[in-house]
């Protein structure tokens, strides 16, 4: 069995040992996905696996055969950009860009999350079918993102851009 | 790619899990959400010869009802647990108590068999199934035995679990409607282990407190169950509780560390005020 990765089926690596990041980067070299901490402490690293964010550091790649997986490199469409990663151009949603693409990878698998109904600690209404967008929720969900150059305001604005009123 | 080599099994049926653990002698790891066990091989901490691969199991996974409690499959998502509807309406402190576990992405990995076996000490998971009652049914080719989550935890990382046994299930009693759940934790960021933290099961009865369930995290090598707090509570009226009295009891049976992030004294001091008021608070409630 192969892991679609961006729409394109790839084969599991031969060595278990292989994480799903080691894979994306070495061996794919799709390297928009970044290694920070290697050990699920900073984000950085955050892809979606069938529309799920997971940290990509933190998993075999041989764990997700038959799975598809969605990096940065594969959220843009046809007609260019995907809109937050336009917002986050606007809102300088970074500075050296290093944790930019696990923060844009987490937002998108967060507006997921919120069209679903996930609720989170600060979710107050607990049986709503969707749970509204406010900055709290965004800021709580966002908190496996670190960003060392303290750009979190930006990446708030332009997730709120993004989602916030948004149909989701 | 910095593990020391090791083969890679990922069976679907528990019987295959517990053949393969009992044949590697010791030498094998079970990998469920992996959100501990990756680090830790990462950084070459654990080396084991063979990880079994849990995921393919669908037999140990969700959350079911059975006679006079909850059953939830080990490989059941801490993500999922939050989402649960039975949960929701027989064990909202332990959907309350996960929704601290981690971050969004860690949960959609991590499992609660997985963080209730590790046995983190700072962990919210294994004190909730301590201070809730919870068993863990374990399996392996020589039987199945259930033991109690109080009886689970031996040390940091060190549990009552054979290196042979798989957990196939924790159950969780029921607890009458109407109970109320504490749940307080002290960290420096959301998402981070507890400096302290505390979860507890209040169930009222006739004015008095029936029934009641209070474990820390954070506060010792293991999770602990506040259990002189507990008998002090135990029958009580639930009205006009001396709840510092309660909180200083609750206290004495911590055994607290010094380290980077806090002093065993500040550990202290603050579960102590953070049992008194959460005490207070919910007192309201009885």
């Amino acid at each position: 069995m192969a892991i679609r990765i961006n729409g394109t089926e790839t084969r599991a690596p031969a060595d278990p040992r292989v994480s799903l990041l080691d894979l994306l980067r070495e061996t794919l070299h799709l390297t928009g996905t970044k290694k920070g901490c290697n050990q699920g402490a900073c984000g950085a690293c955050t892809v979606l696996a069938d529309g799920e964010r997971i940290l990509s550091c933190l998993a075999l790649a041989v764990q997700f055969e038959g799975r598809s997986i969605t990096t940065i490199e594969g959220l843009a469409g046809q007609d260019g950009m995907h809109p937050l990663q336009l917002a986050f151009i606007e809102h300088d949603g970074f500075q050296c860009g290093y944790c930019t693409p696990g923060q844009i990878c987490s937002a998108v698998g967060m507006a997921a999350e919120l069209a679903r109904g996930a609720p989170s600690a600060v979710t107050t209404d607990l049986g709503a079918a969707t749970v509204r967008f406010t900055g709290e929720e965004a800021r709580e969900r966002m908190s496996g993102n670190l960003c060392r150059c303290g750009a979190h305001n930006g990446i708030i604005a332009a997730i709120t851009q993004t989602y916030a009123g948004a149909a989701l | 790619m910095k593990p020391a080599p090791f083969d890679y099994v990922a069976p679907t049926t528990i019987d295959a899990a517990c053949a393969l653990l009992a044949e590697a002698g010791g030498g094998a790891l079970v990998l469920a959400g992996g959100q501990t066990l990756m680090p830790l091989l990462a950084l070459r901490m654990s080396q084991p010869f063979i990880v079994v691969d849990i995921n393919r199991i669908d037999a140990l996974k969700g959350v079911t009802r059975v006679e006079g409690g909850t059953r939830i499959g080990p490989v059941t998502r801490q993500n999922d647990i939050i989402t649960d509807t039975i949960l929701a309406e027989a064990l909202p402190g332990l959907v309350t108590a996960t929704q601290h576990v981690g971050h969004h992405q860690t949960r959609d990995r991590g499992t609660v068999g997985g963080s209730i076996a590790f046995g983190e000490p700072a962990a919210e998971l294994p004190a909730a199934a301590v201070a809730l009652g919870a068993t863990i049914e374990a399996r392996s080719i020589r039987g199945t035995r259930r033991i109690a989550a109080d009886a689970l935890y031996l040390g940091p990382y060190a549990t009552a679990l054979e290196p042979d046994e798989l957990v196939t299930a924790i159950h969780f009693p029921d607890w009458p409607a109407g109970t109320i759940t504490l749940f307080r934790e002290v960290a420096r960021r959301p998402g981070d282990f507890a400096l302290v933290g505390l979860i507890g099961a209040f169930a009222v009865t006739g004015g008095r407190i029936a029934r009641v369930g209070i474990a820390w995290f954070g506060m010792g090598p293991t999770p602990i169950r506040a259990r002189q707090a507990e008998a002090a509570l135990r029958g009580q009226p639930a009205a006009g509780l001396d709840a510092r009295g309660v909180a200083a009891l609750a206290v004495a049976d911590t055994a607290p560390f010094d380290d980077h992030h806090a002093t065993a004294e500040y550990r202290r001091t603050v579960g102590e005020r953070i049992f008194s008021r959460a005490l207070a608070e919910a007192s309201v409630l009885f």
